[in-house]
């Protein structure tokens, strides 16, 4: 029978499974960060149990760390300290503040080549969907989880069923991976995914970078699927062969082997299909509390169908009609683990470059991880986002959830590279409006929500 | 985790779509490395804006949580599930959950039961009109009695079990160590590891 990507990945890794019960899950790889993994080391301890597969573990530090020279407040000194503490004691490498691999987890799973077509990778953070775009199945799992998988290295799980997102064409200029997510979220709507796996396909994901496609796979979960996944092909492989954990010599050829056989076969079956024609899209703007309250940057805030939408409108302070050009911005934030890679900055590097922050707005990059702000810096591109005013930060989550410092006060307004508008995720009373790299940049030098497409011309 | 086959108590009408994970408990009480101490923060912000329904005398003392759809959004938090659980719900009642929330709530044991959003909408009218009414939920009959109303509700078996049992989910994986061992022995030499 035909099978699809996912199910060929799954059947692999299924280490027990009786009928009616969740089956027994290997998990190749886990990402472990401060913030989910105090309390299950702690369980761990008091059951007197061990990490079972230390070797099959990678921690890092990037939730709660500063990105600038910022005092780092006591709570967050403990947490930083019992990672470390733990990771001593049960023999797990760990990415720390300071080292030239920390970052965004990630971001650093990928750029270290643990990522790899045909894994399965968990992380206490709903955001593990991004290591899909390698054709793996990850997915973000609980504190329990977590100690599940650090004692055993399994998980059981119950089967997802396979959704196909089918994106065909050309995307027009200035139109990104970012807004063909934002798209379909608003679409799908924010619950549309539940219970599913996601195979993002078709001739525009076959276009993409891989850092395109992370993007994608990363807010797989803003509509609510567990897992997004792209199947892998030559720009994977060529993505990965050079980096640090990335298979070598004979075992390269046998990996190889194998990924070439990670597709879903012709005539597999989904669930069902959703069809999407990438050259109609457009820049896409968030205007509520939810990543799938979004239209057009061309377009204006509808008319609140529902008391989700009135409550939005009510806490961004924003009325029906309004154009979404004419929305005056504060703050700009160019980062976490959707946009944040080199690419992306890249992206935003382009538009800045000559041009000047707008006097109203305090715009901020915060690479994703200290190799990519290491390879930015080795571009130049540190030097034409300071040039125009922005401020250069190091690597973290920083203000995608705003545990450190850099966060909004209340009432301000921004435009953020980040995945979540949620009331309140950048700081208290903050409002927050998603878009792409270069649409912040845009918005950064224009003041307000601006369409990338219309900046006036830089004269060089 | 503490074994659950039946609660009674009243409920609290919590009539919101989509509600994430950062309502629930915000990111500043994340920084604890405590697995307790979250359910004073449990939706922060919106009690700090005064009059939230859930703090209004006739709902306090609540034990039943119900909610619009797709709660629990967002962030994989478990601090969530821990701070509704701390702040006396020990089941929660919506016509759908996220997934990731879903999961975290059956392995600390506090049910999160799904109906068809027109009963819940019974339910949470009932709630707001009758909040004296005692409600009672039964994961043994898989049913929800409430004044008039009488529902009945799907729930894997497996997981019923586990709860009925509060059974140690990592215990359960421990006794098969050996299937573990024999599946790693097969693993291809090329999947990549850390050290
Ligand atoms: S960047 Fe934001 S969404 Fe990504 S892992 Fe960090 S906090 Fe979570």
């Amino acid at each position: 029978m035909p099978q699809t990507l996912a199910r060929k990945i799954w059947d692999q890794h299924v280490v027990d499974g009786a009928r009616g019960e969740p089956d027994l899950l290997f998990i190749d790889m886990h990402l472990v960060h401060e913030v989910t993994s105090p309390q299950p080391f702690a369980g761990l301890r008091l059951a007197g149990r061990k990490v079972h597969r230390p070797d099959l573990t990678i921690a890092t530090t990037d939730h709660n760390t500063p990105t600038g020279p910022e005092v780092v407040d006591d709570l967050s000194r403990k947490q930083l300290e019992a990672l470390d503490a733990n990771c001593a004691r049960e023999g797990i490498r760990l990415y720390k503040l300071g080292s030239r691999h920390q970052g965004i987890v990630h971001i650093i799973g990928p750029e270290l080549g643990l990522t790899q077509p045909g894994m399965t990778i968990v992380c206490g953070d709903s955001h593990t969907s991004t290591h899909g775009a390698f054709g793996a199945i990850a997915f973000g799992i609980g504190t329990s989880e977590v100690e599940h998988v650090l004692a055993t290295q399994c998980l059981p799980q119950r089967r997802l069923s396979d959704v196909f997102v089918n994106i065909e064409g050309k995307l027009p200029m200035g139109v990104t991976a970012k807004d063909v997510v934002v798209g379909l979220i608003a679409q799908e709507g924010v619950s549309g995914g539940q219970g599913h796996a996601v195979e993002y396909r078709g001739s525009t994901i076959r276009d993409l970078s891989m850092e395109g496609r992370m993007t994608i796979c990363n807010m797989t979960i803003e509509w609510g699927a567990r897992v997004g996944m792209v199947a892998p092909d030559d720009k994977t492989f060529a993505y990965l062969e050079p980096r640090r954990h990335a298979p070598k010599g004979k075992h390269w050829e046998e990996a190889l082997d194998y990924w070439r056989t990670l597709s879903s076969d012709p005539g597999a079956e989904s669930e069902r299909e959703i069809n999407i024609d990438a050259s109609r899209l457009e820049p896409y703007v968030t205007w509520g509390t939810n990543p799938g309250q979004a239209v057009p940057i061309t377009g204006r805030i509808p008319v609140p169908r529902d008391e989700t939408a009135e409550r939005a409108l009510r806490y961004m302070d924003l009325k029906a009609g309004t154009a979404m050009q004419d929305i005056a911005i504060d703050r700009v934030f160019i980062g976490s683990c959707t946009n944040s890679r080199i690419e992306d900055l890249r992206l935003a590097a382009d538009v800045v470059r000559g041009r000047t922050v707008h006097p109203r707005v305090r715009a901020m990059v915060v690479p994703g991880s200290a190799t990519v702000k290491l390879v930015a810096e080795s571009e130049g591109l540190d030097k034409v986002f300071r040039d125009a005013g922005f401020e250069w930060r190091d690597a973290g989550c920083s203000m995608c959830l705003g545990m450190n410092p850099d966060i909004l006060a209340p009432g301000e307004r921004c435009a953020s590279t980040s995945n979540r508008n949620f009331e309140g995720r950048q700081g208290a009373g903050g409002r927050t409006h998603l878009v792409s790299p270069p649409m912040a940049a845009a918005a950064a030098i224009a003041g307000h929500l601006a369409d990338v497409r219309e900046l006036e011309p830089v004269a060089r | 985790m503490k074994p659950v086959s039946r609660v009674a108590g009243r409920m609290a009408p919590l009539a919101m779509a989509d509600v994430d994970t950062d309502q629930i408990i915000p990111k500043q009480f994340l920084k604890s490395i405590e697995r307790t101490g979250f359910g004073e923060f449990l939706f922060y912000d919106w009690r700090k804006r005064g009059d939230f329904i859930l703090d209004r005398p006739e709902h306090r003392g609540a034990r039943i949580l119900v909610t619009g759809p797709n709660f629990g959004c967002g962030s994989s938090r478990e601090h969530a599930p821990w701070a509704i659980q701390e702040a006396g719900y020990e089941v929660i009642i919506a016509s759908s959950f996220a997934d990731i929330f879903r999961s975290n709530c059956g392995n600390i044991g506090v049910p999160a039961i799904t109906l068809p959003e027109a009963e819940v909408r019974e339910l949470l009218d009932l709630a707001l009109e009758a909040p004296e009414t005692e409600a009672v939920v039964d994961l043994e009959k898989q049913s929800i009695t409430a004044g008039a109303l009488s529902f009945s509700f799907e729930i894997e078996p497996f997981l019923k079990e586990r709860l009925r049992n509060g059974l140690d989910e990592v215990g359960l994986t421990m006794q098969k160590m050996d299937k573990i061992a024999a599946y790693e022995a097969g693993r291809p030499a090329w999947m990549p590891t850390v050290s």
